[in-house]
């Protein structure tokens, strides 16, 4: 009961003297401010971050060679590892098989969906007379698209028959079109386009052409020397580069009956293991979108709280900044302390009450801080390009520990005004 | 020892001395023997400088005497601690300052319900008793104003609302008119005979006004921290004004 006339007591003392207040709690605010505008820009980062790989697949597992000894490494794209390393360094008995690929399906038939294989056949250039456009090719089986979404515009995908064949047809997309056929997607179908790859012209035909789409995370191309991607049948690819290969890697589509994606993804290692336990050099790693996320998003949150603290130093200023006004605040009500006294207020009461007005003062603040800090990183967030969301549990914790700031920076002032003799007190001018 | 029920105040011997420094001892206080009884109005009269803020100070329990002993309603004030003496301003003191001293910012009623609220009553029942002492004490128009928008009557009509909040055993007044104007000072001594007369209050007045000190039953005269002097009183004539 006493508590809460004492938080009525200190509203009623922190809005007598508005300016005073909002000074004092300015340090709180700017702390809890640009704690929580940290926050939220990492927020909607990880939430943008986990949406996007969603997206591209939670349910996918990547399956690759990597160098023995070597720590799992995630590249940007967040795809590929121990990829680049192959042409280096691993030869045709280090890479996964089609007689692999085969067993593997055999054996977890209920649990997956596609095996999709993509091989880099490398850049090249379509060019006809003056016009020329930069694609990079990709050699990829009949399931490829069960992993990757693509929008389909005109004709279709690579079939089992073109890989079957190894027919010379390619998939292309719309900005092709636009610089070979005027962007009439339609009448492109089936038409020859020559590739530059090295010096070396092929035609193909196109049997698809499908819509491009600016990835706007990691875009950095401008429209003129854009390089879009180009899909061959995997076969014709392998002749193309005149290597009869295996896999550096391959993607795995779960079937929606799997319920733990990392745990099937470490079965599919174990599944491995015994093909590669006499190689010295290579061994099979997987990573899924599960763990990338979890490893991006867990790296956000260590930056994210290591700046926060930081700028949670300035929280220690706003809490002396406190003090030092409940100091004054407390002499200058002195008088009100010793008639509290004569009244029959016990030394605890006084104690509680100032430290409640100190309380009160720093969750104002705090809570001032909070809707700021949150305007402020949602706009950060806006102009960096995502949504943004708000960090519940950096919110709930400032609050707390605002709190907990008046409670430390005001118990030595409460304490002072609780040990006023109340003599003195009644006849302090 | 019906005698000794009868003494609200009983002071024997009570010394003060204040440290002003070592080896300074300066003594206000040398040997007070003084007792009211239930129901009494005394006045204590003495110049400034008499003692008599200290010897006020003493009986309403802010602080403790040097030596000497002192009883409250047979409560030994020498030994309490300060939850005791807390409790008794609080249960059995109602103090009347010269300066109101009012919390500011807070309304009439608010101020009323302190000593209530720290006594620990209900809400409901702090507001009931605050209304009925301020409309007692022709407030009741007055209730939601803060003291800074109240006039000087105004606010000691307050104050000594505020002193019967827990209706106590005696009401404590230290100069309550001394910053009053004459007509509104003799309003509130009114109120004292009132509750005096009404109400069987045992009332002690802290003045340096003789003429004052004349209306109440027994006057003490305080000299350089010593009594001199006392002798009954009760010149007041209530002349139906009021």
């Amino acid at each position: 009961m006493l508590i809460w006339e004492n938080i009525k007591l200190a509203f009623q003392a922190l809005f007598a003297n508005k300016m005073r207040s909002l000074l004092t709690m300015l340090g709180i605010i700017i702390g809890i401010g640009s704690v929580i505008s940290i926050m939220t820009v990492s927020s909607s980062l990880k939430t943008s971050i986990t949406d996007s790989f969603q997206e591209m697949g939670a349910s996918n597992i990547t399956v690759g060679i990597r160098q023995r000894g070597e720590e799992e490494e995630v590249r940007s794209n967040g795809m590929h590892f121990g990829a680049l390393e192959k042409s280096a360094s691993a030869d045709e008995d280090d890479l996964i098989t089609d007689e692999m690929l085969e067993e593997l399906q055999s054996s977890f038939s209920d649990k997956i969906d596609a095996v999709a294989i993509s091989e880099n056949v490398g850049s090249a250039t379509v060019e006809d007379g003056n016009t020329s456009c930069n694609i990079s090719i990709s050699g990829i089986n009949a399931d490829y698209f069960e992993s990757s979404q693509i929008t389909l515009l005109a004709g279709r995908k690579i079939s089992q028959g073109d890989l079957d064949g190894k027919k010379k047809v390619i998939m292309v997309s719309d900005k092709v079109i636009d610089a070979f056929f005027d962007g009439d997607n339609a009448s492109a179908l089936a038409q020859g386009i020559y590739v530059n790859q090295n010096g070396v012209t092929t035609k193909y035909y196109i049997v698809g052409v499908y819509q491009y789409e600016e990835n706007s995370n990691f875009s950095s191309e401008s429209d003129e020397d854009i390089t879009t991607a180009a899909y061959i049948p995997l076969t014709t690819g392998k002749e193309a580069l005149h290597s009869d290969k295996g896999y550096s890697q391959f993607t795995v589509v779960t079937a929606t009956s799997v319920e733990s994606v990392s745990d099937f993804a470490s079965e599919i290692e174990t599944f491995f293991a015994p093909y590669y336990a006499a190689n010295e050099d290579y061994e099979i790693a997987t990573s899924t979108m599960e763990s990338m996320t979890e490893s991006m998003t867990e790296m956000i949150s260590t930056v994210s709280i290591a700046i926060s603290f930081i700028a949670g130093i300035s929280l220690l200023v706003g809490g002396i900044g406190v003090m030092n006004i409940m100091l004054v605040s407390i002499t200058e009500r002195t008088r009100e302390i010793g008639t509290r006294k004569a009244l029959g207020a016990r030394n605890s009461s006084i104690r509680l009450q100032f430290i409640i007005e100190s309380i009160v003062l720093c969750f104002v603040g705090g809570c001032l801080g909070i809707i700021t800090g949150f305007i402020l990183g949602a706009i950060a967030a806006t102009i960096l390009g995502y949504s943004a969301s708000a960090p519940v549990g950096a919110i709930i914790l400032s609050v707390a520990f605002s709190m907990l700031i008046g409670m430390f920076f005001g118990y030595y002032p409460a304490n002072k005004a609780a040990k006023m003799d109340p003599i003195e007190a009644l006849r302090y001018e | 020892m019906k005698e000794q029920e009868q003494c609200i105040i009983n002071l024997q011997q009570i010394r003060k001395s204040f440290f002003l420094g070592q080896p300074n001892e300066l003594e206000i206080l040398h040997g007070i023997n003084l007792k009211v009884k239930k129901g009494e109005f005394v006045s204590i009269v003495g110049e400034s400088g008499s003692g008599k803020s200290t010897l006020m100070n003493l009986i309403g329990a802010l602080e403790r005497p040097t030596s000497g002993t002192y009883h409250l309603e047979n409560i030994d004030i020498g030994t309490a601690n300060d939850k005791v003496l807390s409790d008794i301003r609080n249960q059995k003191i109602g103090f009347v300052f010269q300066t109101y001293n009012l919390i500011a910012r807070t309304t009439s009623l608010a101020n009323v319900e302190l000593p209530m609220l720290y006594a620990g009553l209900p809400k409901k029942e702090r507001t009931a008793r605050a209304k009925e002492l301020l409309n007692m004490m022709g407030m009741g128009d007055r209730m939601n104003h803060r003291p800074d928008e109240l006039s000087g009557g105004q606010k000691q009509r307050t104050a000594i609302a505020r002193a019967m909040a827990n209706d106590p055993s005696i009401i404590l007044a230290d100069e309550p008119t001394g910053a009053l104007d004459s007509e509104t000072g003799r309003h509130i001594m009114d109120i004292f005979h009132r509750l005096h007369r009404e109400q069987g209050k045992t009332i002690v007045l802290i003045t340096h006004s003789r003429e004052l000190a004349e209306e109440t039953e027994r006057i003490i005269t305080l000299k350089d921290g010593a009594i001199t002097g006392e002798r009954r009183g009760g010149s007041y004539a209530d002349l139906g004004k009021h």
